[in-house]
């Protein structure tokens, strides 16, 4: 299997299975067993976990691959939220909620995780590329070396979850003042306006155009 | 001289002037350099963007934008609500392609669900889709001009959008704010007499890319204010994850309408992708300008072939989402949107990673006004063109 180079003029394919298996295949040479997890659905879209330890070189070796174009970077806070949808009524007991953490596609391990998107612009394929986020020190290695663009996307990802990125120039503040506590996006944030006042509900049932009300679909 | 060889003198010419720029800084340490603050209400800054220039003489040595003057948080938002009430958030994203905002977010809904819209609906949503690009991008054309010092662009953009948005408000209600697209298809069908007044408002809005056209792509001073000037090579361009006409303006032949399949009519007509070899801010207004003309002839090709039938597929009356993660993006008017959904099975989403297309568009910015002159930071952030919510979300 010849690995896809940016050097070689990709032959118009269909982004089909093969082509994404012959992806992750190739990621598999280069970056060998850091390559943790993967899940692919055909003819729709490719997940793939590497090792918190091979972020960088992930990066390096889809860019040599010819994933060229940054589509974004960010992260995802996988507990459950303690607060719900906001809608607790605060004079209430507090509510009972299930709080294990269930990691998404290509699974994981740790309640954070990264998430970036790297698009090959001649085969029109993206790869969603994740990696663990260890809880007790949360760094990574930046990605602004390889994809000029991530810099502003690691700024925001440290702002809002509070991911640390080694070797990047400059992580202030994108949004919020530089004296801001906490990290909003992150699950155990609260969001302050659910909390002052509750939300009139969450449940809203619009009538189907031209339907009448007897006819309700699979209603649950 | 050949085109090609004017390209490259002008990218060496930006490349010297950068790195003058540099030494000047490094060796002639007498010279004291000035902060020049651009915003955050400054006329030319389309909103509330303020740039942070350090100049040295006429020369910018290095530029940086400062965000968040309009962040209101929408990520975090769209976790406290159901998938239907999500659409009225993402509206505001790009204000002035409403409907092009709530698109892909319901197609990644409708993914996860695995449902898709009837053709009809599939149809409008198209069309509306192309309708809020001409609003949109109709409404650059104009303020390029006065950003430049011409005042009567935007007037006529002004006059000339007015249909446009008659015609969304026809459909959908909204001028600004439609709101209109479900999980499942679409809010209503279209208006009795719609399909007519569309041709007649498309024919006015070609008109008005052949009036800017000549008002203003050939004037001469419009031309030496643009050309050559803000040069971004295809690979930084990659790098930074421009998107639409700022990528094509480069030279990537690259459409999201074109190049994936979506549930969307795009690939039912035959249109165009424009592209220009320069990567100059002429280059990117240029490109617009092609596709707003390309945009009504889609609208047009499509009004033809419109199919019959209803406008809403059969879905529950409380949609719950079955757990999983899925990605969709379009060929916004700004450029490539995406979301990232993460459902767990609820009634709305567990995380929504919003892809903007103006955050990755102005995030090039310190490398592309590294070097120019200050007249030309107004036409390169204009040729850039961004919308405010866009880039803080």
């Amino acid at each position: 299997m010849s690995p896809l180079s940016s050097t070689e003029t990709p032959i118009a394919e269909i982004p089909g299975d093969t082509l994404r298996e012959r992806i992750i295949d190739d990621l598999r040479t280069r970056i060998g067993a850091d390559l943790l997890d993967s899940l692919l659905k055909p003819g729709d879209d490719l997940w793939v976990r590497v090792s918190t330890s091979a972020w960088r070189q992930t990066g390096v070796a889809l860019r040599s691959m010819g994933f060229e174009y940054f589509c974004f970077l960010s992260a995802i806070d996988w507990m459950p939220s303690p607060f719900g949808k906001g809608e607790d009524d605060p004079t209430a007991p507090p509510v009972e909620r299930d709080d294990t953490v269930r990691q998404g596609y290509a699974g994981g391990a740790t309640r954070m995780q990264l998430l970036a998107r790297v698009v090959h612009p001649s085969l029109h394929v993206g790869v969603n590329i994740k990696c663990d986020v260890s809880d007790s020190e949360p760094v990574v290695e930046s990605w602004s070396p390889i994809f000029a663009g991530a810099n502003w996307h690691e700024r925001e990802t440290h702002e809002m979850f509070g991911i640390g990125f080694a070797g990047h120039p400059d992580l202030r503040n994108m949004y919020l003042p530089s004296e801001f506590e906490g990290h909003p996006l992150r699950k155990d944030f609260p969001l302050l306006a659910r909390m002052v006042k509750p939300w009139p509900g969450i449940i809203d049932v619009e009538p189907m155009p031209g339907g009448s009300d007897d006819e309700e679909g699979e209603a649950e | 001289m050949t085109s090609t060889e004017s390209l490259i003198d002008r990218k060496q010419l930006a490349y010297i002037a950068s790195q003058a720029a540099d030494a000047r800084l490094n060796v002639e340490l007498e010279t004291e350099g000035m902060t020049l603050n651009i915003g955050p209400q400054h006329p030319a800054t389309h909103g509330t963007l303020r740039i942070i220039a350090h100049l040295d003489g006429e020369q910018v040595v290095w530029a940086e934008p400062s965000c968040g003057y309009m962040h209101r948080g929408y990520e975090k938002l769209t976790e406290v609500r159901t998938y239907p009430q999500v659409t009225s958030l993402v509206n505001r994203i790009d204000w002035l392609g409403s409907f092009a905002n709530e698109v892909p977010f319901i197609l990644a809904a409708e993914k996860l669900m695995g449902i898709e819209a009837p053709p009809r609906a599939q149809w409008i949503r198209t069309i509306l889709f192309e309708l809020s690009r001409i609003a949109n991008v109709s409404l650059f054309l104009g303020d390029l001009g006065v950003q430049l010092g011409a005042v009567t662009p935007v007037f006529m953009a002004f006059r000339d959008r007015e249909h446009v948005l008659n015609l969304i408000e026809a459909a959908t209600g909204g001028r600004f704010h439609p709101n209109f697209d479900r999980i499942g298809g679409l809010k209503d069908d279209l208006p009795e007499g719609f399909i007519d007044e569309t041709r007649a408002v498309m024919k006015k809005l070609r008109n008005f890319c052949t009036e800017m056209e000549d008002l203003l792509f050939g004037n001469e001073i419009f031309q030496s204010r643009t050309r050559g000037i803000g040069v971004i090579p295809k690979d930084i361009a990659m790098q930074y994850g421009l998107s639409g006409a700022n990528l094509r303006a480069c030279g990537v032949d690259w459409d999201l309408r074109r190049d994936q399949s979506l549930p969307m009519a795009w690939d039912k007509v035959d249109w165009k992708v424009w592209t220009h070899p320069d990567g100059d801010s002429f280059a990117r207004c240029w490109i617009r300008l092609q596709e707003v003309r390309e945009s009504t002839l889609i609208v047009d090709e499509l009004l033809k072939s419109i199919p019959s039938g209803p406008v809403m597929a059969k879905v529950p009356r409380i949609i719950k989402v079955p757990e999983g993660e899925a990605w969709v993006s379009t060929e916004n008017p700004l450029g490539e949107m995406g979301y990232y959904v993460v459902s767990k099975g609820d009634l709305g989403p567990f995380r929504t990673k919003i892809r903007s297309a103006s955050f990755n568009n102005i995030s090039i910015v310190p490398w592309v006004l590294k070097g120019v002159y200050v007249p030309d930071i107004i036409t390169i952030l204009a040729s850039l063109y961004f919308i405010l919510g866009d880039i803080d979300r």
